[in-house]
């Protein structure tokens, strides 16, 4: 049993406008320890579906269905009461922005003990050292006596790692961060990388890890999900992802990012833009932006299949590359057309025609 | 405007030599107050934030020009300060050879359709007021440009150019994309037909895909109309892929220039070094090597002595005479930055503070002999609180030229590089007698 | 997990994937009939959201149309002829309308219907004949209630009027401008602020006499501080807007970023201020009624009305009190829903047209 089993998990947002389809039968698991990537542009539904697992998905947002297993035990079954001990003590949650995360009117390492002190159940003086330690250990240097500075003593990348040994500080086996890097620096973001891997390593935590950013995502995750348009499209081991990408807008991702050392003179790009998740495009979702849209795209909404064997994937049991694609269900005619190069060696991997062998047709 | 000017220039006599690039920039400095409140106003306590502190380059016609480096680095000054949207605090902007910081308001206001910006945050930099067709021909308004008809027309051709509906036009900027959001703030700049644009991190609002579509297409404007960018950024690798020339900043001055090629291929500067290290690669198998800066930016109120990047260096320049290693002497200069500022919480140290102290700061056990001494004495005086007479008896024995002189821009193979890594006179760490050392 | 093995690279930049062709997408046929929309489906401006919210919300409307009530009943009360200083059209009636049954000085109530004794000049109790009663001098309280809406109401709206027209530019200059300017300007508002509200329009009162527009003047005196505090904070927190830095570079004018850029945008919390405010002025001009200092002890300003008859409960003429009183209440109250409207529809919060209400 994986430490957490999304299945089907459906979210939507009641709004004046319109009915927001924000995540749709998502379905995947995190194991202990692992790293997570959660990838897509702004919109796709990345941080919702972080916000169903700690279930603080507020009104007008109702989890329609699906179920979220931590440790086996379904998370939305439990009561308000059940889920605040849940929160923090076992699966705690980094933001974007650390600033607003960190309560202005107390002390940084007030707020580390109070959250200690909720969960832990330690004395004042045990939850300060407590604290004082978790702020040693996030590399946060004369820890004792910046205990008692507030806030906005700390410059971006200090409150970064505040927020992270808030999260630590009760031992927690899952972290959901999201887009914890992307309002530092890059020379920020590296520590704070190299802190949550270390984090990671010690104390065996699992890393559900947002980001748009897919150097991160290279970087950090072992197992990674795109999503597009509140849809899972692909998920894949990171290696997979990066070298033999299966999904026509994963494939477009990729070839939108500038490289340092690419000599490319003009950027590919995606055209159009992502919809608003009120009202979708017919079948697949991405048709009207996909080179490779056939007829059948706009008809048939694909389900997410092994890419190697066209089965109705399995992403809590199987560790198998699985993407979103009709191609992958035998139904495109022409099939995708894309290579993968690696310069400096022959290996010229992804290319769709060559996986069209493996797909099978049921 | 100018092209006018040219018609009746007499030929083959130029005003400008032909090498005068477009834009000069020259000693740009650009300081703040902080704390300007009444109280410390009065009692002559306010301190200045030097947020850019003698910068100068050039961008030719056609060119783009990428200006990098942290937040707080005093990037967006810079661009705010060559369009005289803020003024300098010294130094010279010129413009087609004329030195724009000494322009009447008026003559000011006829430049502005030459020189153009565009924002970061395509929800900010539209007045969410106005409609899309108010918006663009703002402009027109301002320096009284055509009829109305003239003015309907260009708004839509403006509209169709950056990729948007024409139809659009009378709609409010809440109804769009942040994409094309930005593409409405490309169209305002355009509309006055500038040949020079300032782009202030315009991408890095934007997700990857609509990223790489307005990248392509402010390319394709450059392409169309020869306008030069001053393409501002934090992402090292959007600026790679469109520049032409590339300056890395550090606390308000230039660390380096040079092209992407240059800039990329080593050596450079150890901050540029550092900067390319942390960029996380797009690849899973990548491997290389990162150098973890420590700490963070110091702050521009109050920067370092000498070259502002010594108490981050990884590879600061040893003093000379001691066998002394890169990390041994990194922890000592550490240490020795958080004497000179009295930071270290001696109350929090038991037993015998020297060693408390060489422990809590990581200070190797392999230090040369005669360096060791130096320290012991210095770790003396401040177990007795004499942070003073610590700080000068290190800065004294252990001195280093990265830490009193401010390295002056250099040309070398790759580049122009400010590092006295690349000053052969620093080669063996001596500290020499005032030689290049700038007015600070 | 990857199938195999992979080997390490320290080389940027080698992944590279071709044959992604958004041309294609741009030259075929659409492949179905759904567009993209744009966020929001109408030309429409944000001012029009905001109306759009201010109509949903019933107590506001509600409080819009006691408002518009109690404004048409004051007008109609008795007919309104130009004053006799007017050269030609002297006397001349412009409202020939009366729903007042009596003129509110006299005591034509009680002449009508009885032969004038001391007696009968004794306030009545609300009867069929005047359903609030008379006063203590025998005039009909009807009258003088729908009548006194003219004085409370236009010192309420006038007052306000006035005062914005002094608090938003000088709160303007403060903000945009800065330095000097606004610590000057400021450290006056931060004295005003100091006094009392009441004492402050005692004093201006007691130099300048009792009278409608000294009245004015007193309320105007203090009321023009809280927009020029506001708008000023707003205005600091808009011009730092990149689309104020965009109209600089574009060579616009001070006057015209401010009127065309900032103004604008920093007027939502000033309108809900000014709405609120109208209730206070209308409250603080009945309590220097009540006190003494408002307008002269004939008039039916409804302050002014409670203040003459202060001890007519204790006399047993509840009514005499009440029904002032309960115009005052009426009118503050219904200004208070409007406001909280005219807050409410402002509030981004409740906005979901525009970003849209996800995360």
């Amino acid at each position: 049993m994986a430490l957490l089993e999304v299945e089907d998990l459906t979210v939507r947002f009641y709004t004046e406008d319109g009915v927001v389809k924000a995540t749709n039968n998502l379905s995947y698991r995190i194991e202990a320890g692992e790293h997570f990537g959660v990838v897509g542009e702004s919109g796709a539904g990345k941080s919702v579906s972080s916000l169903a697992i700690m279930r603080l998905i507020e009104d007008p947002g109702v989890i329609e269905s699906g179920e979220i297993r931590f440790k086996g035990q379904n998370l939305l079954e439990l009561s308000a009461e059940e889920m605040r001990t849940i929160r923090g003590n076992e699966i705690a949650m980094i933001f974007q922005d650390a600033e607003t995360a960190l309560n202005p009117a107390y002390t940084v390492g007030e707020q580390i003990a109070e959250a200690v002190r909720h969960h832990m159940d330690l004395d004042d003086a045990a939850a300060r050292d407590r604290a004082i330690e978790m702020l040693d250990s996030v590399g946060i240097p004369d820890a004792a006596e910046r205990y008692s500075d507030y806030p906005h003593q700390f410059s971006g990348g200090m409150q970064q790692r505040a927020v992270i040994a808030m999260a630590l500080s009760c031992d927690p086996d899952l972290i959901i961060a999201d887009e914890p890097t992307t309002a530092l620096d890059v020379t920020i973001e590296a520590q704070i990388l190299e802190l949550l891997e270390e984090v990671s390593e010690t104390f065996d935590t699992a890393i559900q890890l947002i980001t748009h950013d897919l150097g991160v995502v290279a970087e950090f995750c072992d197992r990674v999900m795109v999503m597009y348009a509140g849809h899972p499209v692909e998920i894949a081991a990171v290696d997979d992802l990066y070298y033999n990408p299966q999904h026509p807008y994963t494939v477009g991702l990729m070839s939108s990012i500038p490289r340092i050392g690419d000599t490319r003179d003009r950027l590919q790009t995606i055209p159009g833009r992502m919809p608003d998740l009120i009202e979708n495009p017919p079948g697949c979702n991405f048709h009207p932006r996909c080179p490779y849209a056939e007829d059948v795209c706009a008809r048939r909404e694909p389900p997410l299949v092994n890419v190697e064997t066209g089965d109705p994937a399995d992403p809590i049991n199987s560790d198998s590359q699985s993407a979103a694609c009709l191609e992958h269900t035998g139904d495109l005619l022409e099939g995708l057309d894309y290579q993968v190069t690696v310069r400096g060696t022959d290996e010229s991997t992804g290319d769709a025609a060559s996986t069209d062998g493996g797909v099978s047709d049921e | 405007m100018s092209q006018q000017g040219t018609l009746h220039r007499p030929m083959g006599v130029s005003l400008m030599s032909s090498k005068e690039p477009l834009l000069r920039v020259e000693g740009l400095k650009k300081y703040y107050e902080a704390e300007n409140d009444f109280l410390s106003q009065l009692l002559g306590r306010s301190k200045t934030v030097k947020a850019v502190d003698g910068v100068s380059l050039e961008i030719g016609e056609g060119e783009t020009f990428g200006l990098v480096g942290e937040s707080g680095c005093g990037k967006s000054t810079i661009g705010r300060t060559i369009l005289q949207l803020e003024e300098p605090t010294a130094g010279s902007v010129y413009f087609r050879g004329q030195d724009i910081t000494k322009l009447s308001s008026e003559e000011l206001r006829n430049l502005r359709t030459e020189m153009q910006v565009i924002f970061q945050n395509p929800h900010s930099s539209l007045n969410p007021r106005l409609t899309v067709n108010d918006i663009i021909g703002e402009a027109f308004e301002i320096h009284d440009i055509g009829t109305e008809s003239e003015r309907d027309t260009r708004i839509k051709e403006l509209l169709e150019r950056v990729g948007l509906n024409a139809s659009h036009a009378n709609r409010y900027p809440h109804e769009f994309s942040g994409g094309q959001l930005q593409r409405i703030g490309i169209a305002r700049a355009l509309a006055v037909d500038p040949d020079f644009i300032v782009c202030d991190e315009p991408v890095s609002a934007l997700d990857v895909s609509v990223q790489a579509q307005i990248l392509n297409l402010l390319e394709d404007l450059q392409a169309e109309f020869g306008i030069s960018y001053l393409f501002i950024a934090h992402d090292l690798s959007v600026v790679e892929h469109i520049a032409d020339r590339i300056a890395v900043m550090y606390l308000g001055e230039i660390a380096e220039y040079g092209t992407p090629e240059e800039l990329f291929t080593p050596p450079q500067h150890p901050y540029t070094e550092a900067l390319l290290s942390a960029i996380p690669e797009a690849d899973p198998r990548w491997d290389g090597n990162r150098i973890i800066l420590e700490g963070t930016v110091p702050s521009p109120i109050n920067p370092p002595s000498g070259c502002k990047f010594h108490t981050r260096c990884p590879k600061v320049i040893p003093p000379a005479g001691y066998a002394l290693e890169q990390d041994e002497w990194r922890a000592i200069l550490s240490l020795r930055t958080r004497i000179d500022n009295g930071n270290i919480p001696l109350d929090q140290f038991s037993g015998d503070i020297a060693t408390a102290i060489r422990e809590e700061y990581d200070i190797p056990d392999t230090i040369p002999a005669d360096v060791d001494r130096i320290l012991s004495e210095a770790l003396e005086a401040v177990a007795v609180d004499d942070f003073e007479r610590a700080s000068s008896m290190l800065d004294k024995e252990l001195e280093t030229p990265c830490a009193v002189h401010n390295p002056a821009i250099r040309s070398t193979a790759n580049g122009q590089v400010a590092c006295h890594l690349f000053d052969d006179r620093y080669a063996d760490g001596t500290v020499y007698p005032e030689t290049t050392r700038e007015a600070n | 997990m990857a199938p195999t093995t992979p080997e390490r690279t320290t080389e940027r930049g080698r992944i590279r994937i071709s044959g992604f062709d958004p041309d294609v997408v741009a030259s075929r046929e659409p492949l179905s009939s759904w567009t993209p929309e744009l966020e929001a489906t109408e030309g429409k401006g944000r001012l029009e959201y905001a109306w759009e919210r201010f109509k949903r919300n019933r107590l506001a409307l509600f409080g819009t149309g006691v408002i518009v009530f109690m404004v048409l009943l004051a007008v109609f009360a008795r007919p309104i002829e130009l004053p006799d200083s007017l050269p030609v059209l002297a006397g001349q009636v412009i409202q020939p309308f009366s729903l007042a049954p009596v003129s509110p000085g006299t005591q034509d109530l009680i002449n009508a219907h009885n032969p004038p004794t001391l007696e009968n000049l004794a306030a009545w109790p609300p009867s069929p004949l005047g359903i609030f009663g008379t006063d203590w001098a025998g005039r009909d309280l009807f009258s003088r209630v729908i009548y006194g809406g003219r004085w409370s109401l236009s010192i309420g709206f006038i007052a306000v009027a006035v005062a914005l027209f002094i608090g938003i530019p000088l709160g303007s200059i403060a903000g945009y401008y800065g330095g000097k300017i606004d610590e000057a300007i400021m450290r006056v508002v931060d004295m005003l602020y100091a006094f009392p509200f009441i004492v402050l329009a005692i004093a201006v009162i007691a130099i300048l006499g009792r009278g409608y527009w000294e009245l004015v003047l007193a309320l105007v005196a203090v009321g023009w501080l809280p927009y020029a505090r506001i708008i000023r904070g707003e205005i600091l927190s808009v011009k730092e807007n990149e689309y104020v830095a965009a109209a600089k570079a574009l060579g616009a004018t001070d006057r015209m970023i401010i009127i065309r850029h900032i103004l604008p945008n920093a007027m939502a919390p000033v309108i809900v201020q000014a709405t609120l405010s109208v209730g206070t002025i209308v409250l603080a001009a009945a309590a220097l009624g009540f006190i003494g200092l408002g307008l002269s002890p004939a008039s039916a300003e409804w302050g002014v009305m409670l203040n003459v008859e202060q001890d007519s409960i204790a006399r047993g003429r509840w009514w005499a009190g009440v029904f002032p009183g309960l115009a005052i209440f009426t009118f503050v109250m219904a200004i208070n829903l409007l406001g909280d409207g005219v807050r409410d529809a402002f509030d981004p919060q409740g906005d979901r047209t525009g970003s849209g209400g996800m995360r």
